[in-house]
């Protein structure tokens, strides 16, 4: 930490930061309003299923940028679990050096233009913000910049693929290809290790392929770094199921040695209450998966999907609110979001909670489902929910729900996708044995993400048990960085 | 890129492929599936392993027209490609010697059982196979069941072939006739839903390969979730076999049909963009 500090405050120290410093008072800059995002019409975006959010232009980004006070003691950057240097890049960008910012971002983070668009900056960096900590304004649009400085890079045609040290020909793998995957391959490529990633689908990206829609992240963003990746001696394997195609004893037998597992958290849970399998019942990963992966909404692709005029989402995490925004698009009338606690608990993000809003969302707070009814076929036609109050906070430090007894009553349903969280994915755990787990299925490991089992190494979903695209990636980066350690200790001084 | 190397009609509706698949041809065992996807717009779907030669580096799946992907895959000719190929998926069968196993396919439910039947005779169990179907041209795989078989009796709907009849009067005549110690069944979920009643009625334990709805065929997304034993199971991660007695195959029938409308009108486009 001390390391970091010295270097923070060098970099702030630097002749260029000085100027720009000096140009404006702190008084002017903190007097400049927040900028805000250009989105499309709620009206139109709401059936359509291109971006929401139209990003920043160049002048406006220049003059956000300008708020920011290139503070003593940034705090921000404690807020980011990859710790970018947050005032470095805002200023690049006051600087109008665009492409400058943009390297800085990738110092730390592989995937920049997607955690711009995804983080939940609200309790992250710009929660830390001097701003919303000290001034009680409206923190820096860090997200924003950050994401207009990775879009202005990579539409300019200038990007450049990241310097890789020379080819040392030990070869390792990733299980999975989510943000921990990517972000530890690209390290681990960087140091000159030959990267194969297995992924179990026939698309690279996990969540932010299959689970994140396309008005939130378009899938062009993704494969744009991923072609990036390529280029740096990536090799991707698609239908590749570690555990099942071939097992981790049998890639070690083949050459490899050193894994990161980063298969997620893939397994839906269900409520087990009456109705559940009805038709019509979905999971929130199914719903997603039949839209986003298998463009199910299309009319030339031959997979299917149910979506009707009363879709009932259960639950309140992004995932809720992919899903409901997403029954909007496919014609809902009505399409509601049925949470058990209330909007302050939710832990979506806020601009999503806005736009689904926006968008004509209803939402069912303190309100819990407790029954499906569905016809001779099987198809689901409503729903018995029950009120609920706030009572104690709990564990998470959330108010917990209580039900309010005799306050069942029944509405009208056709499709329900339930999206009240997900498991670990337990095909590694069970094929590899010794690999010591939590009782709740996620793997254990140390402070360099290393598992129970030397070399193999895990991170994200599938350590934290459902978390976020930016911890998932720090994660990745972590071990890739102890992997690396490692391996040079034994590998290579011989 | 999975390339066809072998194409074999069994029927109108029932083809054998040999695909390009090395380490899937060495990883599977009996009881496995693939999922495959045809090409950039096609959907998922499962389909079992009826063989394989790790030597070769080949599977072998046996498919029956269904809808539009199965009507699809029985137009490629050797030499196409299925653009994805993924497995082996599933829990493979718990293959010991028992004693006397009774075996029963029902329509192209015998392809999954052949490597099925294959492992129980090779495991030195007395083996009592049962296949049937609508009619003469929809038996398949006769000669390899037999060669695998102690004794087998083929049954069709009309008579055509065989004993006339269904197939659970073929398995009846085998119980009647000696003691049998475990069945396995595989077949349209009617089917095996009617050879679980008998064989209940019998005692006599009993496993069911099942053929849900599925997507990605690793757990992820819940679609190929049933009810055995009063709990739901996902059949792509827990199965595909499961204890026929306890699975609740009238929710699965129901099921089976979730899409039957879009799938009806996504076949009839199919057939209509071939004139
Ligand atoms: C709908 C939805 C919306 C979300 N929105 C946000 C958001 O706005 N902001 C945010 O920060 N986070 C969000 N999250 C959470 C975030 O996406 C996850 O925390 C993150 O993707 C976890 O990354 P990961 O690399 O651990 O795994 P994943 O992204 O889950 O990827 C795991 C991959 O591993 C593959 N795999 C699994 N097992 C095997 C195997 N045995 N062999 C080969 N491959 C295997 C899987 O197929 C999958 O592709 C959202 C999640 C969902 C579902
Ligand atoms: C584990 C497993 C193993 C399987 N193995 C084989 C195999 O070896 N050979 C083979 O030919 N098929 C097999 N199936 C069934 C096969 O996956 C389906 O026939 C296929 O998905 C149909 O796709 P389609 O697009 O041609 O038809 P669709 O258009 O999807 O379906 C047409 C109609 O067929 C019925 N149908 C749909 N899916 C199924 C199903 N899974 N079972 C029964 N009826 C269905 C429905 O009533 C539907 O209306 C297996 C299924 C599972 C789950
Ligand atoms: S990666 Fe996420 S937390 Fe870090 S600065 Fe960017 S938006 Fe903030
Ligand atoms: S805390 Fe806010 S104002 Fe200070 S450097 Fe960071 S972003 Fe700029
Ligand atoms: S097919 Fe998706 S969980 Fe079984």
């Amino acid at each position: 930490m001390e390391n970091i500090l010295e270097y923070l405050k060098e970099e702030r120290a630097q002749a260029w930061r000085d100027e720009l410093r000096k140009k404006i008072k702190s008084k002017d800059r903190t007097a400049i309003v927040r900028v805000k995002m250009h989105e499309q019409d709620h009206d139109i975006r709401s059936r359509n299923n291109l971006e929401v959010n139209l990003g920043l232009k160049k002048e406006e980004a220049v003059i956000e940028a300008q708020r920011c006070l290139d503070c003593v003691t940034p705090t921000c950057i404690k807020g980011c679990p990859v710790n970018i240097n947050i005032p470095k890049f805002v200023k690049k960008i006051e600087k109008e050096d665009f492409l400058g910012a943009a390297k800085v971002l990738k110092e730390t983070n592989s995937l920049p233009a997607v955690c711009g668009r995804v983080c939940p900056q609200e309790k992250q960096c710009e929660q830390e913000c001097f701003y919303t900590q000290k001034l009680k304004l409206a923190p820096v649009a860090i997200g924003y910049l950050e994401r207009f400085a990775a879009d202005f890079e990579r539409e300019s045609g200038m990007s450049s693929t990241p310097d890789v040290a020379e080819n040392n020909g030990i070869k390792v793998a990733s299980i999975g290809s989510g943000p921990a995957a990517l972000a530890w391959a690209s390290d681990m490529a960087r140091f000159g290790y030959k990267v194969t990633v297995f992924e179990a689908l026939h698309e690279i990206g996990g969540v932010l392929k299959y689970g994140i829609p396309e008005f939130r992240l378009p899938n062009k963003i993704v494969d744009f770094e991923i072609d990036n990746m390529k280029k740096m001696g990536i090799e991707f394997r698609t239908n590749f199921i570690v555990g099942k195609t071939m097992t981790i004893d049998d890639l070690r037998e083949a050459g490899y040695k050193a894994f990161f597992v980063g298969s997620g958290a893939g397994l839906p849970r269900f409520m087990n209450i009456p109705g559940e399998n009805a038709i019509g019942v979905f999971s929130a990963n199914e719903y997603l998966t039949r839209i986003n992966l298998m463009n199910a909404a299309k009319i030339n692709f031959d997979t299917p999907v149910l979506s009707g005029l009363n879709v009932a989402i259960i639950g309140g995490g992004n995932t809720a609110m992919d899903s409901v925004r997403t029954a909007k698009r496919l014609g809902a009338e009505h399409a509601m979001i049925i949470y058990r606690r209330s909007e302050e608990e939710m832990p979506a993000r806020i601009e999503e909670v806005k736009h689904a809003k926006e968008e004509g969302i209803e939402f069912l707070n303190l309100n819990n489902p407790v029954e499906y009814k569905f016809d001779k076929n099987g198809k689901v036609t409503s729903m018995i929910l029950q009120k609920m109050v706030l009572g104690e906070p709990d564990a998470s430090g959330r108010r917990s729900p209580v039900p309010l007894e005799n306050s069942e009553y029944e509405i009208p349903v056709d499709t329900v996708v339930v999206a009240v969280g997900t498991s670990p994915n337990p095909l590694i755990p069970a094929s590899v044995s010794g690999l010591k787990t939590t009782r709740w299925g996620t793997i254990v490991v140390n402070e360099d993400m290393q598992s129970s089992i030397e070399d193999i190494y895990a991170g994200g979903d599938i350590v934290r048990g459902g978390a976020t695209v930016i911890l998932a990636m720090g994660d990745g980066r972590t071990a890739a960085a102890a992997m690396h350690k490692n391996l040079a200790k034994k590998l290579l001084t011989k | 890129m999975n390339k066809i190397v072998e194409k074999v009609i069994f029927s109108e509706n029932v083809t054998k492929f040999v695909v390009e698949a090395p380490e899937i041809a060495r990883s599977r065992k009996a009881g496995h599936f693939v999922i495959i996807r045809l090409d950039e717009s096609g959907e998922r779907v499962p389909l079992t392993i009826a063989g394989s030669d790790p030597e070769k580096g080949t599977i072998t799946l046996v498919v029956q027209r269904v809808g539009v992907t199965s009507a699809k895959l029985l137009e490629k000719n050797v030499g196409d490609v299925i653009k994805d190929v993924a497995g082996p998926l599933g829990t493979a069968t718990h293959i010991a010697k028992v004693g006397t196993v009774l075996a029963a396919g029902g329509g192209v439910g015998v392809a999954p059982l052949l490597p099925i039947v294959e492992e129980f005779k090779k495991a030195g169990n007395r083996v009592l196979t049962v296949i049937a179907a609508r009619n003469k041209n929809l038996i398949i795989l006769e000669e390899e069941m037999r060669r695998y078989s102690d004794e087998l009796i083929i049954m069709t709907d009309d008579g055509s072939y065989g004993q006339k009849g269904l197939v659970t009067h073929g398995m009846e005549s085998f119980i009647n006739k000696e003691k049998i110690s475990e069945a396995i069944v595989i077949g349209p979920a009617i089917m095996m839903k009617y050879a679980a009643l008998t064989t209940k009625k019998y005692g006599i334990p009993t496993q069911a390969s099942l053929n849900t709805i599925m997507v990605d065929g690793t757990g992820m997304c819940g679609a190929c979730r049933v009810t055995v034993g009063g709990k739901t199971k996902f059949v792509c991660v827990d199965g595909p076999e499961f204890d026929a007695h306890q699975v609740d195959f009238d929710e699965m029938l129901l099921k089976l049909n979730a899409y039957k409308t879009e799938e009806k009108e996504a076949y009839e486009r199919y057939l209509k963009s071939k004139n």
